[in-house]
């Protein structure tokens, strides 16, 4: 890390904030970059609003200090769109409806993407253990479970194809 | 009187082809895409952030407050006390004239002498981020004299009480009572009588998006313009124009997208109202975002109460009379503008509510706390209502020996006795089907089998438990209700209605959406009218600067009411088309109708498409045979006349396991039979039916306001006020019964709350029949491991 400065990528671009910034991650990227569709919801890595994908991994943004990131990669929601998986994710929860006020999303389909990385067909009880750190008030979970086993199939036959 | 169909247009007719269909909410796909805007999204130039020194104690004098160091920080540019802020804004005054011996103390913005819960606001500090306000804010110093406080109901109701608030002498802030003033009668002459206490721990809402707030008075236009997370904008200009002295008219409100609300964002908070006031003092927006911590000590609590139920009944089962004590909660202020005694009122009036109770008494205190004041969240007063029937029913139904189904049943109310204009309680029901919704549930969840595997359990020491809770929701709630209690609120919900030059239809609307989804479902429902694609329709809503004058989001009336304004302002618009079309066609209006956004006539498609349309009426107007431009522009505004409210019903019934050793519950199953009348999307209604019923599992089994003796919230993170999450909740199996209200032509009754009022009555019913063979009952709210173990250690201490 040099002196003065954190360097990172953010959704493909080289970025750079002076190492005398305080505060997490999430913040960084909201405020700083603009990069709103990442959510901050409870500020003690409880709720999973704050999902961002670092180095390929998903972390709490807001358990993450800024000075963290220096050298990483960073992903958020603004720029997985492009993401196959992400992509049939975000149809599938608009299909299903597995949204309401949408302020948990973002974060759910990280971990949601992260699941279905690792298991390309996930049963039910598993859908609902991954998310189990992703606090949605407004839905059920029930569609937000069946959104994330409708993109799981859509990508198995995409694979097939 | 009812509203009839006109006779023109048959009802079959005005509910549109799209009315029912499960579309997925395409408009709100930029949500799914991290693309919404959320008022901590919005950052306006030369903002400034505010963080408040909140008060420590329960209750305390403020001696004096000294800021100079918290001044001398940094990018700090003020930092406001009470007495300062008093010179521009006034206190909330929340004593509804039409609530007799109602009486709240005035809570100004910022406390200015005394403060009566810890975490209300003292100090303002605004700096150029909040972190510098946050790091200045701990700089402020106030010398505090601590005051005696009344923090539980049991201590406040007490005799020796402190009083939560120096103009008062005691605590008492509402006494009402419903029904009869004497049932004894009923009881004398009982079969059995049965009787239990209850207890309901206080919850919040839990917003997953906290409040917040951007409020930026111009000085150069004497304007103020606010974005707020709120379901209620309209509301809201009102309350800024009444506390900072200033004209409706020069105050826009705008709710962007909000990331939840249930309630708790229907009130005007003592910190937003500051926010608003600092920036009128200081002339720059000013953006303040509650953190979670501040969310969960000063957000609208709400739920704690007490009460004491006896049922009469006679040797079939037949209810003969309820006799109830409803003590409730209602922390140091009333919450403004609405009070908090809705949820007691509800709480109390609703109790009985789906069945023919015969006798009926309910008497309701509300009582001053020093927490923070009690407001509405989701269901209000009504799941207390629901659990304390439910539970009294399955009491009565184990005293007579019958099946708690069945004991159900003989009981249920349909319609309002003959001759009487409310029930005894003095319930206004329009017509209910709660028969049909049992005989639905009883189906799809196999109730005979699913009795006989339990007994069969119990034999080898394993509980599992079958509850039911069959409930009444008062939806749409009105104006009926609001005017005589003398509260300037605006209750209607309305639709403007524009037909644009190129065929697309705007709608503006007063009704507001936190999620529910209410604008994608209004937006389908007009495309429908006119049979397009939905996305030729654009919503317009949470502006007063941009939509009509209405409520807003509260008692599920997005469809209720905006549903119908928005259908009444279709029907008018298609009404001028087809006149000008009628002209051009050389035939009658009423021969026509709209096929895929064209009009059809008697030799079937005309070619006047609706952007031929558009374009006629806005451009070539002297084409017109009649020379009669009709309106592009339509307003409507519905609210049911001489009803107060409309009334939904369902029932409930909930599967679960008891592990009678560790005290942990598991739920097995959910079942939900609901009758909110017409169903204008089903993929949003029964989604929303379940997110519901999980917000009352939590309140159920997890979630309480812990506060010590003294008055200190203990669990103010979600690490530690338990919310539900994905692994422990059931599969919800959602289905409906369709009894379209008459109060409207849609016949939709509204969704919202019916979730939450019906399940903590039933997850209480099936935790107690799980534990019956035990002879252990709980009573205590939230049936936490520890409750529920302790209910069995006291039945077996018993044995
Ligand atoms: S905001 Fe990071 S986990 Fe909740
Ligand atoms: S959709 Fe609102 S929190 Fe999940």
């Amino acid at each position: 890390m040099s002196e003065d400065t954190i360097r990172f990528t953010l959704n493909g671009r080289d970025v750079s904030v002076p190492a005398t910034t305080r505060g997490h991650l999430g913040d960084l990227l909201r405020h700083e970059f603009g990069e709103t569709g990442t959510h901050i919801g409870c500020e003690h890595g409880v709720c999973g609003a704050c999902n961002v994908v670092m180095d390929g991994v998903v972390v709490r943004s807001c358990l993450t200090l800024a000075v963290q990131v220096d050298g990483a990669e960073i992903e958020t929601i603004e720029h997985l769109g492009s993401d196959h998986d992400v992509a049939a994710l975000q149809n599938a929860f608009v299909a299903r409806n597995a949204f309401q006020c949408g302020y948990c999303t973002p974060g759910m389909i990280m971990t949601a993407r992260e699941l279905l990385a690792g298991n390309t067909a996930p049963r039910r009880e598993e859908i609902r253990d991954a998310i189990s750190g992703n606090l949605c008030r407004c839905t059920g979970y029930q569609a937000i479970v069946e959104a994330i086993s409708d993109a799981a199939e859509t990508l198995r036959e995409m694979a097939d194809e | 009187m009812l509203l009839k169909p006109c006779a023109r247009w048959p009802m079959n007719k005005l509910v549109s082809k799209a009315v029912g269909a499960p579309m997925p909410r395409e408009s709100a796909r930029l949500l799914v895409e991290g693309r919404g805007s959320y008022v901590d999204d919005i950052a306006l130039p030369g903002m400034l952030h505010i963080a408040f020194v909140r008060a420590p104690f329960a209750h305390g004098r403020i001696l004096c407050i000294e800021t100079a160091d918290a001044l001398q920080m940094p990018g700090v540019v003020a930092a406001i006390d009470g007495k300062e802020l008093a010179e521009i804004c006034a206190p909330f005054d929340t004593n509804p004239p039409g609530v007799p011996g109602h009486a709240s103390a005035p809570q100004p913005p910022l406390a200015i002498e005394e403060s009566c819960f810890q975490g209300e606001t003292v100090v303002a500090v605004v700096a150029e981020s909040r972190a510098a306000a946050e790091d200045a804010a701990e700089l402020v110093f106030v010398d505090w004299e601590e005051l005696p406080a009344a923090c539980s109901i049991a201590e406040a109701q007490s005799d020796s009480a402190a009083a939560v608030h120096s103009s008062f002498d005691n605590n008492l802030s509402l006494h009402h009572r419903f029904g009869a003033e004497d049932v004894s009668d009923a009881f004398e002459n009982a079969a059995h009588v049965v009787e239990e206490s209850f207890a309901f721990g206080r919850q919040t809402g839990v917003t997953l998006e906290p409040r917040g707030i951007i409020a930026h008075w111009d000085p150069r236009a004497e304007e103020l313009e606010v974005w707020q997370s709120h379901q209620v904008p309209w509301q809201m200009r009102e309350v800024y124009a009444a506390q900072l002295g200033l004209s409706p008219q020069s105050i826009r409100v705008v709710a962007p997208d909000v990331g939840g609300a249930f309630g708790l964002k229907l009130h005007a908070y003592a910190d937003e109202l500051a926010a608003v006031a600092v920036s009128k003092r200081l002339g720059r927006p000013i953006k303040y975002i509650v953190d979670r911590l501040e969310s969960f000590t000063s957000d609208a609590h709400a739920r704690e109460a007490k009460a004491t139920c006896r049922m009469a009944v006679d040797s079939e089962g037949h209810i003969l009379g309820i006799d109830a004590v409803v003590d409730s909660g209602f922390g140091a202020y009333a919450m403004h503008p609405r009070g908090s005694f809705g949820e007691a009122m509800q709480a109390a009036q609703m109790i009985g509510a789906p069945y023919k109770v015969g006798a009926f008494r309910a008497e309701v205190r509300g009582w001053r706390q020093n927490k923070a004041p009690s407001g509405a969240y989701r269901g209000v007063g009504q799941p207390i209502a629901c659990a304390i029937t439910e539970d009294m029913i399955d009491l009565a139904a184990r005293a007579v020996g019958i099946d708690p189904a069945e004991m159900r049943r003989i009981n249920y109310r349909s319609t309002l006795d003959e001759g009487t204009r409310a029930t005894q309680s003095g319930l206004v029901i329009e017509e209910l089907s709660l028969d049909a919704c049992l005989a639905k549930l009883m189906e799809a969840m196999d109730y005979k089998t699913l009795r006989a595997g339990q007994a069969a359990l119990r034999e080898n020491g394993i509980y599992r438990g079958i509850g039911f809770a069959s409930f009444v929701e008062l939806t749409g709630v009105g104006a009926g209700l609001y005017g005589p209690l003398g509260l300037p609120l605006a209750a209607n919900e309305s639709c403007r209605l524009t037909l644009q030059p190129d065929g697309s239809l705007t709608c503006a609307t007063s009704v507001t959406d936190q999620g529910q989804g209410t604008l994608s479902a209004l937006g389908q429902l007009i495309a429908g009218e006119f049979d397009i694609a939905p996305n030729m329709v654009r919503m317009i809503s949470g502006d007063t600067g941009r939509t009509p004058y209405g409520g807003g989001a509260w008692a599920s009336r997005g469809m209720a009411l905006g549903g119908e304004a928005a259908r009444r302002a279709c029907v008018r618009m298609r009404d001028g088309l087809f006149e000008v079309a009628a002209g051009v066609l050389q035939c009658e209006p009423s021969a026509l109708a709209f096929d895929n956004g064209e009009i059809i006539g008697l030799k079937g498609p005309s070619g006047l498409t609706l952007a031929e349309m558009g374009a006629l009426c806005h451009y070539r107007p002297y084409d017109i045979p009649t020379g009669q431009v009709p309106p592009m522009t339509i307003e409507e505004s519905f609210l049911p006349l001489n009803l107060p409210y409309i009334t939904s019903n369902g029932v409930h019934a909930v599967h679960l396991e008891v592990d009678s050793e560790l005290g942990t519950v598991e739920l097995l199953d959910y079942w939900v039979v609901d009758d909110c009348g017409t169903v204008v999307n089903p993929l949003l209604v029964d989604e929303q039916l379940r997110g519901g019923i999980v917000q009352g599992i939590g309140a159920a089994l997890y979630e309480e306001c812990v506060y010590s003796e003294d008055g200190q919230f203990t669990n103010g993170t979600l690490a530690d006020y338990v919310v539900p999450m994905a692994g422990e909740m059931p599969a919800i199996h959602v289905d409906h019964i369709t009894t379209p209200t008459r109060a409207s032509g849609l016949g939709a009754k509204g969704v919202g709350e019916a979730g939450t009022v019906g399940a903590p009555g039933a997850v209480r019913t099936a935790i107690n029949d799980a534990l019956s063979p035990l002879a252990a009952r709980v009573a205590k709210q939230p049936f936490t491991t520890r409750r529920i173990l302790e209910a069995v250690m006291a039945a077996e201490n018993l044995e």
